[in-house]
């Protein structure tokens, strides 16, 4: 054969970056309260940063107790004089108008969603909003159906429902959030996490264009404070929270007294085991998937790696190879893999908990990946061979950090993945099927991930067991926590 | 001689299948109602009793819930023969504790043989009613099932009510969970002709642990020990429940609230977990 | 893990390991490939490196002489230099390469040596009784000796799929190492035919077989069977090449074939490689392309490039 110009030709991809000229940021974004954008009673407003480049996107306003107080009138005010009194084909109809908005808005959404997050354009491209459209046809269709979801008993709407989201998939949780709650004849008070609002009052925009009546959904922006005067407010009947631990507790103390119904989706330490008999490179691809997905800032990510011992060496070393492939940087180029990391607060726990992964002994690896210099980027990167009594073992870093050990029997396997006070999710990687079964019903997880990992799905149920929280979010098991059923 | 003398007896914990009195050397009396005659002692449970009914739970469990469906409809089918069966020793508690008359204790043993049987014919069957496989757009099949939650605290401090707290005790360990009882004050009595139920059973040993003592005393250790996985609180003081959902933040214990409608499928649901499973479909 | 067993010549066992494959997450990883964006000057390197990827290709029964004459001066030419020189110039950049090869029937072989005399491409031939392979070895070896003594710089062999498919992957093993010692230094491609395979699984294994058995490339198809080379397909024989190199040194070359008409497929194709088998694959001693329509395609694309002017097929050559 003739040796063909053997040289290597330099194949890099340049930069494809997505426009933002879709995109119109107001430099000030109000309350979305009964309808109408209206300015917070402090005229008080925080900024909001582009994690990719530390500048500021827009200033948010400041929601306090008294505008809080004011969305819950709207809100109160819409339950009784409307939105209990449409029929559920009216109710679906307003959803699936707004589910079809959101399509045809898809890729403004997606680039504010990047921007303001950081998470690489293709996946709030091809994900995040997608899944957002997808969650608000899915409970469109149930708003007419909602007898056929809990036969023989006389259902009821709560009233007035106060939602409270992270911001790791900001429209996506909100989604989540509002969808259900709407099919089920609720109207919302929803609180976006305060790094990233655009969003949710871009979302805010497409209800008042679907002429969604005045105050059915009332979006308060701001931090804590914000959080609390909804939670704490005497004219809510239900909470729904997702975000940390250690705050679902502070809020399943707050309304302890009360009769507000709580669901609570809450943090995690996923495993991800990967027996000897697995599809060795699409499990490689999974970890990948389950850790680096945004970032790692998912609530079930894939952050404890279980290898049994006899393929380890083997795995970590395929691991290693599929990671010095990842891009990191820009999350509007269209070839970025694991884009910038939320917040500076953000980064700087992460950085902290990497350190003391480093104290503790285990072997740390980060590929030799370029990163940028400016914003908040951090290499994906794992330790192995680390003991379960780690405290990198048993904290959620909520980033692109991964502990590997390893075990030598599916016993053991179940074992140490169940060695957790968490419970949100667990995969599980085998060719055998009755291995698969057997795992899958011992471990202790709302959410199984089998020869798969962070799939997600309007029709699929998702919520912990044990500290990561109570309730299910999506499917028919989601609409249970929007009802009173009698 | 006129009559012998009857021996009282003392009504004992139960607690992993036996029989054992509270390591404290602690009792109360019950007396026979509208008199102040002592019928018997009862145990007064103590922290460290309530910890080792908790480990007695916690062990037994993982193997109660891995039983077969239709074995655990046969034992709760047991139970209600065995109940039949007692149905002398039950009416005379009731009627001497409790204050009821003949009639209203045979009707309350009908009801708890009732319970018993209305979730032996559950056991096996509620999984296909909450059960689901969900048609998620992709080349994935994905189905969610239930699993038990795990171990139960039931706290009983309403009116007692033998039926409802026969219903209680089904729903929870139906599906595979297991129990400790705080028994009402007031049919606290009923401890002993329902372990023995229990104890003749084929019960797993642990899966039903049945205490009396001071709720006062006990409840905090109740909230927040860690190896309870859910508080299921059938009684009507708002402010204990506001207490006892405090402390089950602790560890996100699962709170139930009084239940409409003792013999039903809600019941029983409010003791499971749902755990959706996705798995490719392919070649 | 699929393990077999097969005998190498010297009568030493040799074990055969094969990952199993999850169909979906090998169709959801290709899948990945197809979102890579590749623009401007990584899209123009992209294009001039497919092409010279291009193993130009007519494996028809009405083949003649002059139809192999006319597709080999396209390879020489793929345009004319006339139409294209002065917009390179002007940006720059270097002519337009060849492609890699022409690939013919071993009948045709001495035409296509005539016709490309001095040209540097090479000439490829399928052999061994191809498409369908079901033909004594020793016609197998007969038509390989034929298509390599005629001046064939390659031989691209299919395997035995009556073997394979019914369990006998000595017979499979045996007739690679035959092919290969009647090639001598002639470059040998084995063609697994996974269109006939039925998974990705037995693509695994053939592709391991094929490997062991001393093929320097592996290749997909014949062209003749829907599919032929798809993503996933290839990105479980570009899994095997890598753990084969992990596990030997021994760089094998990889080859879809059939299937593959647009530069946006190939560049995907490029993406692939790029990110299994890393930059040092992106060569035509490592990898190629089986495909006729492709080339004009690839055409159109650089002359897009050069002049920012969408061209249309009839400024090609149809051959």
């Amino acid at each position: 054969m003739q040796d063909h110009q053997n040289k290597i030709i330099n194949f890099e991809y340049a930069p494809s970056i997505e426009s933002i000229d879709i995109v119109n940021i107001q430099p000030k974004n109000k309350l979305f309260i009964d309808g109408k954008f209206v300015e917070p009673t402090s005229k008080k407003y925080f900024a909001s940063i582009n994690p990719a480049t530390g500048e500021t996107l827009a200033q948010i306003a400041d929601a306090n107790a008294k505008d809080v107080d004011l969305a819950v009138k709207a809100a109160r005010k819409a339950y009784t004089k409307t939105w209990s009194k449409l029929s559920g084909k009216e109710r679906g109809r307003y959803l699936f108008r707004i589910a079809r908005m959101i399509q045809e808005r898809a890729r403004e959404l997606a680039v504010l969603e990047t921007l303001d997050n950081g998470k690489p354009i293709k996946e709030s491209r091809d994900i995040d909003i997608p899944l957002v459209a997808a969650h608000f046809f899915y409970y469109a269709g149930w708003a007419d159906k909602l007898d056929y979801a809990v036969p023989g008993k006389e259902i009821k709407s709560l009233g007035v429902v106060g939602q409270i989201i992270p911001w790791n998939f900001p429209l996506l949780m909100a989604a989540w959030k509002i969808a259900p709650a709407l099919a089920c004849g609720n109207t919302v008070v929803l609180k976006p996490a305060e790094t990233t609002s655009l969003s949710c009052l871009l979302l805010a925009q497409i209800f008042q264009d679907a002429g969604l009546p005045d105050g059915v959904v009332n979006i308060v922006t701001g931090a804590g404070e914000t959080g609390a005067a909804i939670v704490n407010h005497p004219d809510i009947n239900k909470i729904a929270f997702t975000g940390s631990t250690d705050v679902g507790r502070i809020i399943q103390k707050a309304v302890a007294h009360t009769d507000k119904k709580l669901t609570l989706e809450l943090g995690g330490k996923s495993a991800h085991i990967i027996y000897e008999d697995a599809a060795i490179e699409q499990a490689v691809e999974g970890v990948i998937n389950g850790i680096y997905f945004n970032q790692g800032h998912v609530c079930c990510a894939g952050s404890r790696l279980l290898l049994e011992e006899s393929i380890a060496e083997m795995f970590v070393g395929k691991l290693k190879s599929r990671m010095e492939k990842l891009r990191v940087g820009n999350p509007l180029d269209k070839n970025t893999d694991i884009g910038a990391i939320n917040s500076a607060g953000e980064y700087g726990k992460i950085k902290k908990l990497i350190e003391s992964g480093i104290a503790e002994g285990g072997e740390y690896f980060e590929p030799s990946i370029q990163i940028p210099t400016k914003g908040y980027f951090q290499k994906p990167c794992f330790f192995n061979k680390v003991s379960s009594a780690f405290s990198l073992s048993r904290v959620e870093v909520f980033g692109p950090v991964l502990t590997i050990s390893t075990f030598r029997t599916a016993q053991e396997a179940i074992m140490k993945a169940n060695d957790t006070q968490y419970g949100l999710a667990a995969g599980v990687w085998s060719e055998k099927g009755s291995k698969i079964h057997k795992t899958a019903a011992a471990l202790k997880a709302g959410v199984i991930w089998a020869n798969t990992y962070n799939k997600f799905d309007p029709s699929s149920p998702f919520g912990g067991f044990n500290e990561s929280g109570f309730g299910r979010e999506g499917g028919r098991h989601g609409l249970f926590p929007y009802l009173s059923i009698k | 001689m006129s009559e012998l003398i009857k021996i009282s007896k003392t009504i004992k914990l139960f607690i992993g299948g036996e029989f054992p009195r509270t390591e404290s050397g602690r009792s109360h009396p019950v007396y026979l109602s509208k008199s102040k005659n002592l019928y018997a002692y009862l145990c007064k449970a103590s922290r460290k009793d309530l910890r080792n009914a908790v480990t007695a739970a916690q062990e037994a469990q993982k193997g109660w819930a891995s039983r077969s469906a239709y074995n655990r409809t046969q034992i709760l089918y047991r139970m209600a023969e065995m109940t039949e069966g007692k149905r002398e020793e039950f009416i005379e508690v009731l009627t001497k504790t409790v204050g009821y008359t003949k009639i209203a204790a045979n009707k309350a043993v009908d009801e708890a043989v009732d319970a018993f049987v209305y979730y032996a014919g559950f056991a096996d069957k509620y999984q296909q009613l909450i059960g689901s496989v969900n048609p998620v757009s992709g080349p994935h099949h994905n189905f969610t099932s239930s699993e038990p939650v795990g171990v139960v605290a039931l706290i009983c401090n309403s009116k007692f009510n033998l039926g409802n707290m026969v219903a209680q005790i089904s729903a929870i360990i139906a599906s595979g969970n297991s129990v400790v009882v705080i028994m009402a004050d007031d049919g606290a009595a009923t401890l002993a002709p329902l372990s023995e139920v229990f104890a003749t059973s084929d019960l797993p040993k642990g899966v039903v642990n049945l205490l009396t003592g001071d709720l006062n005393e006990l409840y905090s250790h109740l909230g927040t020990h860690m190896e309870i996985n859910s508080l299921s609180y059938q009684g009507t003081n708002k402010k204990l429940l506001g207490e006892l959902k405090e402390m089950a933040a602790g560890n996100m214990k699962r709170v139930v609230t009084p239940v409409n409608e003792p013999l039903s499928l809600d019941h029983l649901v409010s003791y499971v977990e749902y755990k959706t499973v996705w798995h490719p479909i392919g070649n | 893990m699929r393990t077999i067993s097969v005998q190498n010549a010297d009568g030493n066992q040799i074990v055969i390991n094969a990952f199993p494959i999850d169909e979906v997450g090998a169709n959801e990883r290709a899948d990945y490939f197809t979102k890579r964006s590749v623009k401007k000057e990584s899209k123009l390197s992209a294009l001039y490196l497919a092409l010279s990827m291009c193993d130009l290709t007519t494996l028809e029964g009405a083949d003649t002489p002059g139809r192999v004459q006319q597709m080999c001066a396209k390879a020489r030419f793929p345009v004319p230099p006339e139409m294209i020189e002065p917009f390179l110039k002007k940006k720059n950049w270097g002519p337009i390469p060849t492609v890699a090869a022409v690939c013919v029937y071993p009948s045709m072989v001495p035409h296509a040596v005539k016709a490309l005399e001095g040209s540097g491409i090479g000439i490829a031939s399928v052999s061994t009784a191809f498409p369908s392979g079901q033909a004594p070895l020793q016609v197998k070896i007969d038509d390989t000796l034929f298509a390599v003594e005629n001046g064939a710089t390659e031989i691209d062999m299919v395997i035995n799929r009556g073997a394979f498919l019914s369990g006998d992957y000595q017979q499979v093993f045996d007739e690679i190492v035959a092919i290969k010692k009647a090639c001598g230094d002639t470059h040998l491609k084995v063609i697994l035919e996974t269109g006939e395979l039925g998974s990705y699984d037995r693509v695994r294994l053939a592709s391991e077989i094929a490997m062991e058995a001393g093929g320097d490339f592996i290749k997909t198809s014949t062209g003749k069977v829907t599919p032929a080379a798809t993503l996933p397909v290839t990105l479980v024989m570009l899994q095997a090449i890598a753990d084969f190199h992990q596990r030997t040194g021994k760089k094998i070359g990889m080859k879809p074939a059939g299937g593959i008409r647009t530069s946006k497929q190939a560049i995907q194709y490029l993406c692939m490689v790029n990110e299994t088998l890393g930059p040092e694959w992106l060569t035509p001693n490592l990898f190629r392309f089986g495909a006729s329509a492709l080339v004009n395609d690839l055409l159109k694309q650089i002359f897009k490039e050069a002049t920012g002017h969408y061209y249309y097929d009839k400024v090609f050559s149809i051959d």
